[in-house]
């Protein structure tokens, strides 16, 4: 084993993903502690300009046609090999749509250990310290890997992505064909495709309501709609409310939707799990309505209150027509 | 279609969740279980399917908590053929590494043609079982998942990434998927339906054995310490609609009507 610490290097539509600086940066503090180096894992085609801008000391950047577009499987082989031959100290992989589909499965054909959903990492006198958030933001566990070696996988978010972008210590791409063949996968990459457009674009809004579970039907969205009307703005949701066909997916805020930044977010019935809270965390006055006093949505608004929403929906319409009326 | 729907009970999220004495994990014995959200979507997905294609639904679940058959029944009740748990000294809150393996070498003399998983659960600190269960099978694994198609003996699966974009892959059968939402939200299964069903099914049992697995040790389990938190608002809501107004007018945010 070494004590190198590597991070693969997500990219899509030809950029570097912010995941990659925020894994770079804090590889970068690792090594330093461990006494290894940082290196940067890039899997794809024709991509030798985006190996160059990976601030680390390595670059190991695999080029074959094979790996164009993301494709779980083809990635998973590479990445194997590459453990296998290098036997690196961490693995470091994003909690992404793209992570997601590779730590877990790594760990069982690796036999490494995985620490999953991890927002803080820290050597302590030699030993790896990871600490996962858990139960939908409720609940962090501090953890040791049994053996050295370990994946980690990241949520997106919690390390400075400014520390990776001013690394630039990087000394040397080394590109090399895929270790492992690609000519027979089982799962092939069609195409991309994008969300359908037409709707209120939510990204652009001054002011959102946003609603959750704790909307309960789709009889109640109404509400949010008059609100939303009344403030000049636009009723954006969590992931259960789109799921389940009560608002367009265009609606949805978080991991899998956007990410908004407007004046004024008022998250109703919404817990705060790390999904929701990676799309409107950076908004800039959060005010939360919800139910369950301990929700994690308090801890990143600005100001809250424990009641019903359906009964401060009407009357938030009303306090604020009489105001614009006055 | 042979479709396998490996399911999880969760800690009711709603619920306040306590840390035990030694600070170590949950104190199981407060807890409310309920069935993974995920699980749900991974059912009606499978069940979609089902419908589509013909076949059979089997879910199965590792009874860590003694009262698997509860969701096992609603499973039942919402489309599922057949269920099977898998039973042994097995605590709430075994890590995934384990479940996955049960569930592996479970399904694995079953022959599936596809397993679907939720995508993720509340408590899978050490990671997805779907992806592991991929990996313990050597088959295909699509996560992060909304509408699974078949024709022509393959699937056609769409991945979800950020920004609402998705990826369309064909995959070939046996494969794994980990939903993230059913193509259609989940049926509702009545409560007379789900009663019914409890009276009559029969459940397989089978006696997992565990073997070792790469894990971590939790040295501390705590709440996290949020960096800030809310200026929490008492009063009724009207008296909070009036603060959150007066707030909004005093920001300059409310426009006037003419
Ligand atoms: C890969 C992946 C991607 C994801 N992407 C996203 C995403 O893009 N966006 C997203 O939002 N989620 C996403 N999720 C889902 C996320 O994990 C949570 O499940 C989701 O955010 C929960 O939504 P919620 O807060 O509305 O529901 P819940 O967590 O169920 O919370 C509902 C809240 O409403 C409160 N409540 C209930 N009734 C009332 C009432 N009458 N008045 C006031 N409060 C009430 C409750 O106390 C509770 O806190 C993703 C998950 C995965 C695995
Ligand atoms: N016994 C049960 N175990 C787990 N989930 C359940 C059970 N009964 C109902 N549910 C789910 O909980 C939600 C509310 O159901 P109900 O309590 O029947 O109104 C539904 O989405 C059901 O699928």
């Amino acid at each position: 084993m070494s004590n190198d610490i590597f991070v693969l290097a997500e990219h899509f539509k030809g950029q570097v993903a912010d995941i990659t600086y925020e894994m770079t940066g804090k590889a970068r503090q690792l090594a330093t502690a461990l006494g290894g180096q940082t290196v940067g894992v890039l899997l794809g085609n024709d991509m030798a300009t985006l190996a160059a801008s990976i601030g680390a000391d390595r670059v190991l950047y695999v080029n074959d046609p094979a790996l164009t577009h993301f494709n779980p499987e083809a990635y998973g082989r590479v990445l194997h090999a590459l453990i296998q031959k290098h036997n690196p100290r961490v693995m470091m992989i994003g909690s992404t749509s793209m992570g997601m589909d590779l730590a877990a499965a790594l760990s069982i054909t690796t036999g490494l250990p995985l620490i999953a959903y991890v927002t803080a990492l820290d050597v302590e006198e030699g030993t790896l310290v990871a600490t996962s958030q858990i139960y939908g933001g409720k609940i962090q566990a501090e953890a040791i890997p049994d053996g050295e070696a370990c994946i980690i996988s990241c949520l997106a978010g919690a390390f400075p992505a400014e520390a990776g972008r001013v690394e630039t210590g990087q000394r040397a791409v080394e590109t090399i064909p895929s270790p492992v063949p690609l000519d027979d996968l089982r799962v092939r990459f069609v195409q991309l495709i994008e969300p359908a457009g037409g709707d209120v674009d939510i990204t652009q809004q001054a002011i959102l309501v946003s609603i959750g579970r704790g909307i309960s039907g789709a009889e109640n969205v109404e509400l949010a709609q008059e609100l939303a009307e009344a403030l000049g703005g636009a009723v954006s949701a969590s992931r259960p409310v789109t799921d389940a066909g009560w608002l367009p997916k265009t609606r949805q805020v978080g991991k899998s939707g956007l990410t908004v930044k407007p004046k004024v977010y008022l998250a109703l019935g919404i817990s705060g799990a790390p999904e929701h809270l990676e799309g409107m965390r950076n908004s800039e006055l959060i005010i939360a309505i919800n139910t369950d006093p301990k929700a994690p949505i308090f801890d990143v608004a600005h100001y809250g209150a424990t009641c019903d929403m359906l009964d401060l929906m009407p009357a938030l319409t009303e306090a604020i027509k009489a105001r614009q009326a006055a | 279609m042979n479709i396998i729907v490996p399911i999880k009970q969760v800690p009711n999220l709603t619920d306040e969740l306590e840390i035990n004495d030694e600070g170590t994990d949950l104190a199981h014995d407060m807890v409310q279980y309920v069935l993974n959200e995920f699980d749900e979507h991974a059912l009606e997905e499978a069940v979609l399917i089902k419908e589509s294609v013909g076949g059979t639904v089997t879910v199965i679940g590792v009874d860590t908590t003694g009262e698997l058959d509860g969701i096992l029944h609603l499973a039942l009740a919402k489309g599922a053929d057949k269920a099977m748990k898998i039973t042994g000294d097995f605590m709430p809150g075994t890590p995934s590494h384990v479940q996955a393996q049960l569930i592996a070498d479970a399904i694995r003399t079953l022959a599936p043609d596809i397993v679907l998983t939720g995508v993720q659960a509340a408590d899978d600190r050490d990671g997805q079982i779907g992806p592991m269960l991929a990996a313990h099978l050597n088959l295909p694994y699509v996560g992060v998942v909304t509408g699974v198609s078949i024709t022509d003996g393959q699937a056609i699966v769409h991945k979800e990434y950020a920004g609402g974009v998705m990826a369309e892959f064909i995959v070939a059968l046996p494969m794994v998927v980990g939903v993230q939402a059913a193509h259609r939200p989940p049926r509702y299964a009545p409560v007379s339906k789900i009663r019914q069903i409890a009276k009559t099914a029969r459940i397989e049992a089978l006696a997992g054995v565990e073997t070792a697995q790469a894990g971590s040790t939790v040295r501390r389990m705590f709440k996290p310490e949020a960096a800030g938190h809310a200026e929490m608002w008492d009063g009724t809501p009207d008296e909070i609609a009036e603060k959150i107004a007066d707030l909004l007018a005093e920001k300059g945010l409310l426009k006037r009507t003419l």
